[in-house]
């Protein structure tokens, strides 16, 4: 058994068993954990396979991004966990079976596939040899699938908007800027000359009066 | 022996599986379900990457990195959705989602 198969079963059989644990552990939080290792075992296997970039990008927007938004919510909510785990059991029968028919399945073609000999013909983007994983992408990623690309960052955008838009709480008797009440102010708003007579002094309504149209 | 296509697709698979009995298994835990959905949708990036390195076509990858952006703006997504119902309802239970039920 050479390291590769060594390093392969490490990396799968962590990676499975914590994606056992994760749906399976009682705290969500130790879910979430178990969730970053699952990620983490999985960018090994890419690494593995040859994929060095989405292995890092695996690692900065599951480990880094998605799974902190994660723990984040999961703290953040007061919910008794406890209480959403009540009929675990009962769902267990009917989950077994579908997930046994489901890997069953999924194995069956695994066990039996072969590639057609017409799909080597049918390749539209053949990785360049002598260039990094990193470079092949952008070869491709910036040329052929701009569009796409493009759509992504569209994607993202829309979906920060929507978060922001959705948990964006205006509070009450919170004073807010009003940038058309700023733009608007004029120097006749906010400034009046007064005439002072001497030795007399401002009176009163002269300078209730300033206040007024300074705040105005 | 060599770790050929046949043993990642095989990891893709039991992982695949795992997110769905995830699904079935914690059916009041939205979080947990949305963690399930995170490991069904690294499954396919995984069976994207095999083949990808396999044949030799990059395009695979593409498509995986793809697939990780929608699975982010997914997750940012549900978890707004998760704080705004828990903060008018006081719940997540998905037994007690049901307002828009006729």
């Amino acid at each position: 058994m050479n390291a590769v198969a060594v390093f392969f079963y490490l990396f799968a059989c962590v990676l499975v068993a914590s994606a056992f644990m994760v749906i399976a552990s009682k705290n969500p939080v130790h879910s979430v954990l178990y969730l970053i290792l699952a990620f983490v075992n999985a960018a090994g296997l890419f690494v593995m396979m040859g994929a060095e970039f989405l292995a890092m990008i695996l690692i900065v927007v599951y480990v880094g991004a998605v799974a902190v938004l994660f723990l984040f919510v999961v703290m953040m909510l007061d919910v008794d966990f406890a209480e959403l785990k009540q009929g675990v059991l009962q769902y267990l029968p009917i989950g077994m079976v579908i997930g046994g028919i489901f890997l069953a399945e999924i194995l069956l073609v695994v066990g039996t596939w072969a590639i057609a000999p017409a799909t080597k013909g049918a390749i539209t983007a053949p990785i360049p040899a002598g260039v990094t994983n990193t470079e092949a992408i952008g070869l491709v990623l910036y040329t052929k699938y701009v569009y796409f690309f493009q759509i992504s960052g569209l994607i993202l955008l829309v979906a920060m908007i929507g978060a922001i838009v959705l948990t964006l709480r205006h509070k009450e008797r919170v004073k807010r800027q009003s940038i058309a009440d700023q733009v608007a102010r004029t120097p006749a708003m906010a400034m009046k000359v007064v005439k002072v007579k001497t030795g007399q002094g401002l009176g009163s309504n002269e300078i209730s009066s300033k206040d007024a149209g300074s705040a105005a | 022996m060599t770790i050929g296509l046949g043993h990642y697709l095989s990891v893709a698979a039991i992982l695949f599986t795992l997110g769905i009995f995830g699904i079935f298994l914690n059916r009041k835990n939205v979080i947990i379900i949305l963690m399930s959905i995170e490991l069904i949708l690294l499954a396919v990036n995984i069976n994207l990457v095999a083949f990808s390195t396999h044949l030799g076509d990059i395009t695979g990858q593409i498509f995986a990195l793809l697939v990780l952006t929608v699975a982010a703006a997914e997750a940012a997504i549900g978890l707004a959705i998760l704080v705004v119902f828990f903060r008018n309802r006081g719940t997540i239970a998905v037994e007690d989602i049901n307002m828009m039920k006729g």
